[in-house]
């Protein structure tokens, strides 16, 4: 990621956008902080927060003429919170507190002209700054309205404490003014109070309040709300600060008054709420129920709606700086290699973020230079990808005309999670098929998705290219795809192919009519690989209509369907997170569900929830298919062997010719805490055939004292497998199984 | 290079099956992404088969595993 990249990125979320209030306030004073603390009865810090922003607070509370209310997000839902009589009561009873320490001394003198409340607040706002400021005027706090007793005093007494020199009784004109230039570093008129003297000096720019007369600032004429005539003072202070240092006078000023904001705050699920807060007299409780009407707005739409990044406790904006800080570390540790690899890469956030913000981008970009790099850690994703090596070998892959054709109209493609989780379904969607629409052929090979998710771009066009190959060599028949993601994957990679879903044909075709009648109602769970293809869901909705299944949908559904947890290889990168992601989408409806991706389902299933493959509902014969527990890992490699063995025999009448190898002649079975812990730990049971094949070999083995139990370890690749055993004739009992990746060199002579 | 002492490294119970001797705490040079250890771990005095106790392989070891490979 370039740092270009990075700002693009950044700014396109919108998260720490100021909110709607801070932006239309011509002060900026956060508002949104002020309603939080009041709604905590916090007033006193809720004043600071005030006192902060505003000069002069204790007079400018009681006279804000509140322009926040009309760009106040909570108008359309009961209307907008009434800032104004909060502020005011804030003015009338928090704690008082001294007013700002001025900044260190920059030994420049200005000099404020008009004791009006824009003389004061310029005064005020050139003070803090550390200018040397003295304010002339024939009298204070002119055309003020009165406040209560020591309200004004007390705001002046802070002038003074913050080093303002105060001259009253001067009634100044133009040679006065024209002295002053002469004397100080700057000068500031408050035109209001003299609005003829100055127009001698020309009218003053809207942005820099400057004046044809060097040094000379001049507030614009007729401002008569208190509010803006304190930003006036503002802006006379921030120009007057260009000018002494001699820097540009206009550039970066865009956001000194009000402004646009970017920020997105949903309301679709926010209550109307109406004030009940009495204009006069307010107690602590009333204005405390209306800070709580304020929405504290922000977006973190992308956030509410996914695990994985409320997980992180963050949103995309800090992720992209971690992800591009996480590819910047030259010596040190990645300390986001972990959140990249946890995205499932489903694209929900891009779904509801208001700009669009692909997190699912950044990760697999960020992935794929990990792997460039080198600095993919080998753990994430090595054993997805063995499984996908595996799948494509020559114990699962398969590509063949229909029996007794050579030539295919068709090409059946159920991927290889449908063969490894329901391999009887997939052999009688198959026969199905065959009965329907005569030659099509079967293709048992995996889509390459791993290979995407991982970042490995070289495995997935190289596996890409041989799925081509393979399908070319069958005459480039129709593809069938029955799994979502292949889909995505077959149309993505092979542009020329004509693709249809299995479930588009069966809406057309109509349904086998031995189909089981379901009981409902079902919960339907879009994949997310289904997330952008209308066609695809509202097939799915036909068919479960024709089966004359009862079906309700859970809240994110269709476009901004949940990921159950697999993908991106999720579960693989992070199985703690991914097993948590899995479980808030079972959670989100009491109905068993129905899906069309075997992952949702078996990822459901792991949870504990009841949950249906459509294939289910349609080709299964098994009673009760919602309760069938997920395959593990092992089991999953062996359906997918077996099937292509039952089918080569059954429907080819050919003998597998894949030459058994020797581990597979170990017979081993397993406690129940052993195949727990085999599937927790990813360990294969051909992993542990291989171990003790070794130790027969070897002989090298520990004995236990107690139990009597083996332990032996072997290495077969790159992670060494450890064995707890007991014999049992020429058979074998696991009861405990690990395995760790350092490699033991052994001990030192 | 010093060695590293690790107290998950308990080999209660097991001695080496092959040789019938109890397992002695000895130096191990322990290896992963170019990264080398030295550990003392219960190995067979005699010859030389190395214990990795459950406790060890998924604590301390994968920790440093994970930490390597983030580095």
């Amino acid at each position: 990621m370039e740092q270009a990249d990075l700002r693009r990125l950044e700014s396109q979320c919108v998260q720490e956008e100021t909110p709607q209030c801070v932006a239309a306030c011509p002060l900026h004073v956060d508002a949104k902080q002020f309603c939080k603390l009041m709604a905590q009865r916090r007033i006193d810090k809720a004043w600071q927060v005030l006192a902060k922003t505003m000069p002069l607070p204790g007079v400018l509370a009681r006279m804000c003429g509140e322009p926040c209310k009309a760009a106040c997000v909570r108008q359309d839902v009961g209307g907008p919170i009434n800032m104004g009589t909060m502020e005011r009561y804030c003015a009338e009873n928090a704690k008082p507190i001294n007013p700002p320490k001025p900044l260190p001394a920059r030994n420049k003198s200005v000099g404020v002209v008009g004791g009006g409340f824009t003389g004061l607040c310029a005064a005020w706002e050139l003070a803090r700054r550390g200018f040397e400021t003295t304010l002339y005027c024939s009298q204070l706090g002119e055309g003020l309205p009165p406040f209560p007793e020591g309200v004004l005093d007390r705001e002046l007494t802070g002038l003074e404490t913050m080093g303002v020199k105060i001259e009253t009784g001067f009634d100044a004109s133009v040679s006065f003014i024209r002295t002053l230039i002469g004397d100080m570093d700057a000068v500031f008129v408050d035109s209001d109070v003299l609005p003829e003297s100055v127009r001698d000096f020309g009218a003053p720019d809207e942005l820099t309040l400057g004046t044809q007369e060097h040094g000379l600032f001049v507030s614009l004429q007729g401002e008569d709300s208190a509010i803006l005539q304190a930003a006036t003072g503002r802006r006379a202070a921030n120009s007057i600060e260009r000018f002494t240092q001699g820097v540009s006078m206009v550039t970066g000023r865009e956001l000194e008054g009000p402004y646009e904001t970017r920020l997105y705050t949903n309301l679709d699920n926010v209550q109307s709420l109406t004030s009940a807060l009495p204009e006069r007299d307010c107690s602590e409780l009333d204005v405390r129920d209306e800070a709580k009407r304020c929405l504290q707005c922000e977006c973190m739409e992308c956030v509410k709606s996914c695990e994985y990044l409320r997980h992180y406790k963050f949103y995309p904006k800090v992720y992209a700086r971690q992800i591009y800080n996480n590819e910047s570390i030259v010596m040190g540790t990645r300390q986001a290699n972990t959140m990249i690899n946890s995205c499932m890469l489903c694209g929900l956030c891009e779904t509801v973020c208001p700009e669009d913000f692909s997190m699912a981008d950044v990760c697999l970009e960020a992935r794929r230079t990990m792997v460039e790099g080198d600095k993919m850690p080998p753990s994430a994703h090595e054993f997805a990808l063995r499984d996908m090596a595996f799948a494509n070998g020559e114990k699962c892959s398969l590509a063949k005309h229909a029996p007794g054709t050579d030539t295919s109209d068709y090409l059946f493609f159920p991927g290889c999670q449908l063969t490894a989780s329901d391999p009887s379904g997939v052999e009688a969607a198959y026969a199905d098929l065959r009965n329907r629409l005569g030659n099509v052929g079967l293709m048992l090979h995996c889509c390459g998705a791993p290979a995407e998710w991982s970042g490995r771009v070289v495995l997935e066009r190289d596996s890409m290219n041989d799925l081509k190959q393979i399908w070319e060599s069958l005459g480039a028949p129709k593809i069938i795809a029955a799994c979502p993601t292949c889909l995505k994957s077959l149309r993505a990679g092979l542009p020329n192919a004509e693709i249809t879903s299995h479930w588009s044909l069966l809406r057309v075709l109509g349904i086998r009519e031995d189909s089981v009648s379901p009981k409902g109602p079902f919960a339907i769970n879009d994949p997310c690989a289904a997330r952008h293809d209308v066609v695809l869901r509202e097939d799915i909705r036909s068919i479960l209509d024709t089966l004359g299944a009862d079906t309700v949908e859970p809240e994110l559904s269709g476009e901004t369907t949940q990921c159950c947890g697999y993908g991106g290889l999720l579960s693989e990168a992070n199985p703690a997170l991914g097993m948590h992601v899995a479980a808030k989408r079972a959670e989100a409806r009491e109905e068993d569900y129905v899906t069309y991706c075997v992952m949702c389902r078996d990822m459901m299933a792991k949870t504990g929830k009841r949950a249906l493959h459509l294939y289910d509902l349609l080709y299964s014969e098994v009673n009760d298919p919602a309760a069938r527990p997920s395959p593990g890992y092992s089991e999953r490699r062996e359906n997918r062997v077996r099937l292509k063995e039952h089918l080569l025999r059954n429907l080819w009448r050919e003998e597998p010719n894949s030459v058994a190898e020797l581990f597979e002649s170990i017979d081993v079975s397993f406690t129940d805490e052993a195949l727990q812990r085999m599937e927790q730990r990813r360990i294969l049971k051909s992993d542990v055939q291989k171990t003790l094949l070794a130790v027969r070999e070897s002989g090298k083995r520990f004995v236990h004292a107690e139990t009597g139990h083996y332990l032996t370890s072997h290495r077969p690749v790159i992670v060494t497998y450890w064995v707890e055993y007991e014999e049992q004739g020429k058979s074998y009992l696991v009861h405990n199984v690990w395995s760790h990746r350092m490699h033991i060199k052994g001990v030192k002579s | 290079m010093s060695v590293i002492k690790v107290p998950e490294a308990d080999s209660a119970g097991w001695s080496c099956a092959n040789c019938n001797v109890e397992l002695t705490m000895q130096h191990v040079e322990l290896e992963y992404l170019d990264s080398l250890f030295n550990v003392e771990l219960p190995a067979c005095p005699q010859c030389g088969i190395v214990l990795i106790p459950e406790t060890l392989a998924l604590g301390k070891m994968n920790q440093v595993e994970h930490l390597l490979e983030d580095k």
